[in-house]
């Protein structure tokens, strides 16, 4: 009897406390309608923060930037972002939060495919221009009418990959990749393609990104008849399987995919990067393109501002200045903020110059970047040298 | 065949070492406080993120790692000082959700103070390629299995033949009888916590030259950890060790003779077994209830 | 009188969304609450009343969001056969893992359980064919009732706030019956209870048992709700989650559990403002209530009550 008074009472300051915090945050939710609200949700921390560390210090820096030369159509830019630390439940959530509490206008994030295409149902249900930063050909294909994106697709790195095997004769391949998202999606593309390039995928092994050591899968790698190895995967995990198959002795040719292109990758790595090859975007060999490629300035500038404020610059905080800035010009273009229009001029975007490549999108593309965007690159005495 | 098979045993060893040292810390602190431990991963992770740092610094090599493990020990006696003590009276279960808090909070703190990138320490002693037969290993893979040994070793002296280690013996058995014989059980209880973090830190030193280091890299070594401990009997340190050295073995080689995408299942899968068959691990002894 | 707690629930329950139909608290973190809150008050069930621990819950929640996931889009099922089939698929894995793994006790019931739960895991991650691997599967259909096509955050909260009030009223009256007897005297000594001519372990299958189907059951609304389902939705992380939600709550105690549930949906909700800061401040919150409160935020402020009224015999059980 006592007990059950003691619990109704509870519920009741339960209910009351959370009827105290709503009313708190509907307060709050009255926002400046001066300004153009940019929304962001990024990796910030867990595996996959190294992608939207970049990302995030990208668009506060260019963010601020616009502001301070006057901002967009005489308004102020506005940047609210959340973490997903990579996951996707939490990528849904903080997507619903930018639409309906924080009523965001345009949404450029999403660090990892697996958050974008957790919420693709929801933007395009909300109606919501969305630019994406992660990298599977699944978001863009088949179309969805509100969803764009910037980086690379993995089937394009996978497509390079197999286009510089060719060239060097390379038949026979061993693909090993990690259990997360990018990994398995570049792995998918990867025995795809592979057919298309005559290319035999001999061995097919996996590991999981927290593991210490892959010997053990290199080792069944080194018994097979491969001549190439390809590794498909990001953060520590392709460093370790580098360091691996040099301290196995395996002399065979290591390529790697777009996921390790930043300095990190070859501080952690060492001597045994040294050999690798990678498609990768133009950014990290920026000084090495011929001065009349159209790419070379923005690139030089890009990598000026940012490493003048935070350190060597990564192709993953390229993608995110080149999602903010299609987004900004698209807005310019459309001259107000209604989404139906900024969406239209999004896809309008043509010979915009990014760090990705230059950008010609149309309604069946909505990346708008042909093979060429991607530069082959190796590395050579601990630092990028671009092939072709 | 054959030649793979000392390949992956090599690589299941030199694993299985660091899951040894980890399950060897769970154990530690089982027997002194009937707590298991989840922030023990996080331990692996400052002693390892806390030397490369040092080192990078400026402090000497040596040095570095002295002083990583301090640090790491001084954390776990915090730990216990301002987390384990104060809830004495809680149930097992709580004692778990403090031990989880805890490693959210350490796993916070290392974000706040190393951030979110990666890092790697330089090899004890060079990267030359050591070939054994048709296998090959780097010395690093050496210092990890001498070290885990010495370690494993000393903490059996430690608690075989010194004063100190059979009081907290003593402590682990029963606690207020311990007292009655004047033993100062919260002295023991804190040396516990110390001495496994600066197992949980040694491991971490030991493998941060062969893999790398981020703030959250504790989480999945913790897991094995206990993993470990569990399969060789929670409350035996030895069962532990064993128990580590066999979990990395039966990745490596499940990973090399049946799956490498399916490995940690197949770890887990005979982990079930062996516990169905014997219900508090291999090397435990069976448990009974008091009524 | 004992449903009167249940009651005022429902009613501010009910009154919130009119008061605020557009609120992002309210209308769609409140959904995630009540999914919350019935796998809670489903594992209390298990860990509170019967007295065992399970790291593996999140396992059942994900083979239900799964059946569901897979049944529907790739074999064009009913999404009400689908919740049909996965219900079933979770009832019968669930009792057969039940008899071996509830022979374990205390840390070894533990350790497998979170070995039950990691095999699932890394069965939804690596057999992508049927799974959609890592990146999961999206565009799962919704689900509608008798023609009324649950498609809003209002119908939703609607919808997942009955079934949350049903499963509450449920372990309610599990907890005063028979059965529910049995379970605390399992909890108490399972020794002695086997003495009283208590069947422990059928005892304890029945209700590991029901809290998984609890959880399968939660697991297919949730992917019909956000229309979208990957691995890291039912990992280990989150059975541990949910394992906290139930202490931090308060162990066999319903309502403890619910209010475990709520603090743990929105107190990550409110941490986000202090950005790289929220790690750290999470988990010493959690350390702290559970160093102060070892019985829990709803037991222990219960008993702090009732210290406080001079009344220290009463609250103690249910």
């Amino acid at each position: 009897m006592y007990r059950t008074m003691i619990k109704g009472l509870f519920a009741c300051m339960l209910g009351i406390s959370s009827a105290l915090v709503l009313t708190l945050s509907a307060a709050s939710a009255v926002h400046a309608s001066g300004t153009i609200k940019i929304g962001s949700f990024l990796a910030l921390t867990g595996p996959a923060s190294f992608l939207g560390d970049p990302e995030l210090k990208t668009l506060q820096m260019y963010v601020g930037e616009i502001n301070q030369k006057g901002g967009v159509l005489g308004k102020k830019l506005e940047l609210v972002y959340y973490d997903t630390s990579g996951k996707a439940k939490v990528a849904k959530d903080v997507v619903k939060r930018l639409i309906k509490k924080d009523r965001v206008d345009l949404i450029v994030g999403g660090s990892t495919s697996g958050t974008t295409l957790a919420v693709i149902d929801i933007v395009e249900r909300e109606k919501i221009p969305f630019i994406s930063l992660a990298g599977s050909i699944r978001i863009i294909k088949p179309v969805k009418k509100w969803v764009f994106k910037t980086p690379h697709t993995d089937r394009m790195a996978a497509a390079k990959i197999f286009e510089d095997m060719k060239k060097r004769n390379i038949s026979k391949v061993a693909l090993i990749t990690g259990n997360g998202g990018f990994d398995k999606s570049g792995h998918a593309q990867c025995l795809d393609l592979a057919p298309k390039y005559g290319i035999n995928i001999v061995a097919d092994e996996s590991y999981n990104n927290a593991d210490t050591d892959m010997t053990t899968q290199l080792t069944k790698i080194r018994a097979t008849d491969a001549k190439a190895i390809l590794n498909f995967g990001f953060g520590k995990a392709p460093a370790i399987v580098t360091k691996n198959v040099r301290q196995l002795g395996i002399k065979l040719p290591l390529y790697q995919s777009h996921g390790v292109a930043s300095k990190k990758f070859i501080e952690l790595a060492g001597d045994a990067a040294n050999g690798v090859r990678l498609p990768a975007a133009a950014l990290i060999v920026a000084e090495q393109l011929p001065d009349n490629d159209p790419q070379k300035p923005v690139l030089l500038s890009y990598k000026k501002k940012y490493e003048a404020k935070y350190g060597p610059v990564s192709t993953f905080g390229g993608h995110a200045y080149d999602g903010l800035f299609i987004a900004v010009e698209a807005i310019k273009r459309a001259g107000c903020v209604d989404k139906a229009k900024v969406r239209d001029e999004i896809e309008k975007t043509k010979g915009f110059v990014g760090t990705g490549g230059v950008f010609n999108m149309g309604p069946d593309d909505h990346l708008g970047l042909g093979l060429d965007a991607f530069k082959m690159v190796e590395i050579e005495n601990g630092a990028w040298k671009l092939l072709y | 065949m054959y030649e793979q098979l000392l390949q992956y045993l090599i690589t299941g060893i030199t694993v299985g070492s660091a899951y040894a040292l980890v399950g060897l810390g769970f154990a530690i602190i089982y027997n002194a406080s009937d707590v298991v431990n989840f922030a023990q991963g996080e331990f692996v992770m400052i002693g390892a993120m806390s030397a490369i740092f040092l080192n990078a610094a400026g402090i000497p090599y040596v040095l570095s790692i002295a002083l990583a493990v301090a640090i790491t020990a001084a954390v776990g006696m915090a730990l216990e000082k301002f987390a384990i003590e104060p809830a004495r009276n809680a149930s097992v279960v709580s004692t778990i959700i403090i031990t989880i808090g805890a490693s959210i909070l350490l796993r916070g703190a290392a974000l706040l103070i190393w951030g979110k990138d990666i890092y790697g320490l330089k090899p004890f002693t060079g990267e030359e390629t050591i070939h054994i037969g048709p296998a090959t290993l780097l010395p690093q893979n050496l210092w990890v299995m001498g070290c885990t040994a010495v370690s494993v070793f000393l903490v059996k002296y430690f608690f075989d033949r010194t004063r100190t280690g059979k009081a907290i013996l003593a402590c682990s058995y029963n606690k207020r009888a311990a007292y009655l014989v004047g033993i100062n059980v919260k002295k023991m209880l804190l040396i516990s916590y110390g001495l496994s973090a600066c197992l949980g830190a040694v491991a971490g030193i030991l493998i941060a030259p062969i893999t790398f280091f981020t703030y959250n890299a504790g989480v999945m070594l913790g897991l094995k950890g206990f993993s470990a401990a569990i399969l060789g009997g929670m409350g035996n340190p030895m069962g532990a060790v064993a128990g580590g050295l066999m979990l990395g073995l039966l990745e490596s080689i499940g990973a090399g003779l049946i799956s490498s995408g399916y490995k940690d299942a197949i770890a887990f899968i005979i982990i079930l077994l062996v516990l169905f068959l014997k219900p508090s691990g291999l090397f435990g002894k069976s448990s009974w209830e008091r009524v | 009188m004992r449903l009167l707690g249940l009651g005022i629930f429902a009613a501010v329950i009910a009154i919130l969304p009119l008061l605020f139909p557009e609120n992002y608290y309210v209308t769609v973190v409140g959904v995630t609450m009540f999914f919350n809150v019935i796998l809670a008050v489903g594992l209390n069930l298990f860990m509170g009343y019967a007295g065992q621990i399970s790291l593996g819950h999140a396992a059942f929640f994900g083979l239900g969001a799964y059946s569901s996931a897979i049944l529907t889009t790739k074999f064009g099922f009913n999404p009400w056969l689908a919740m049909g089939a996965g219900v079933a698929l979770v009832w019968i894995v669930s009792y057969l893992v039940a008899k071996p793994i509830l022979r374990l006790k205390g840390h070894y019931l533990a350790m497998a359980t979170l070995g039950f739960g990691i095999i699932i895991h890394i069965f939804l991650v690596q057999y992508d064919t049927l799974t959609g691997g890592p990146d999961g599967l999206s565009s799962i259909p919704e689900l509608s009732i008798f023609g009324w096509p649950i498609n809003s955050d209002l119908r939703w909260y609607a919808v997942s706030a009955t079934v949350m009030l049903l499963s509450i009223l449920f372990s309610l009256n599990i907890v005063a019956s028979r059965h529910g007897r049995a379970l605390q005297a399992v909890h108490g000594s399972e020794v002695a209870a086997e003495t009283m001519g208590i069947d422990t372990s059928r005892v304890k299958v029945h209700i590991f048992v029901i809290s998984a189907v609890m959880a399968a059951v939660t697991g297919s609304l949730f992917v019909h709700e956000q229309a979208f389902i990957s691995p890291d939705s039912c990992s280990f992380f989150f059975s541990i989650e949910l394992v906290t939600m139930v202490v931090l709550g308060g162990m066999a105690s319903t309502f403890g559990a619910v209010f475990g549930a709520a603090i743990l949906t929105y107190l990550p909700e409110f941490l986000v403002v202090f950005q790289d800061f929220k790690v750290l401040i999470f988990g010493g919150i959690l350390m702290f209530i559970m160093i102060f409160l070892p019985e829990g935020l709803f037991v222990g402020l219960c008993r702090l009550f009732t210290h406080f009224k001079q009344e220290q015999k009463e609250c103690l059980t249910s």
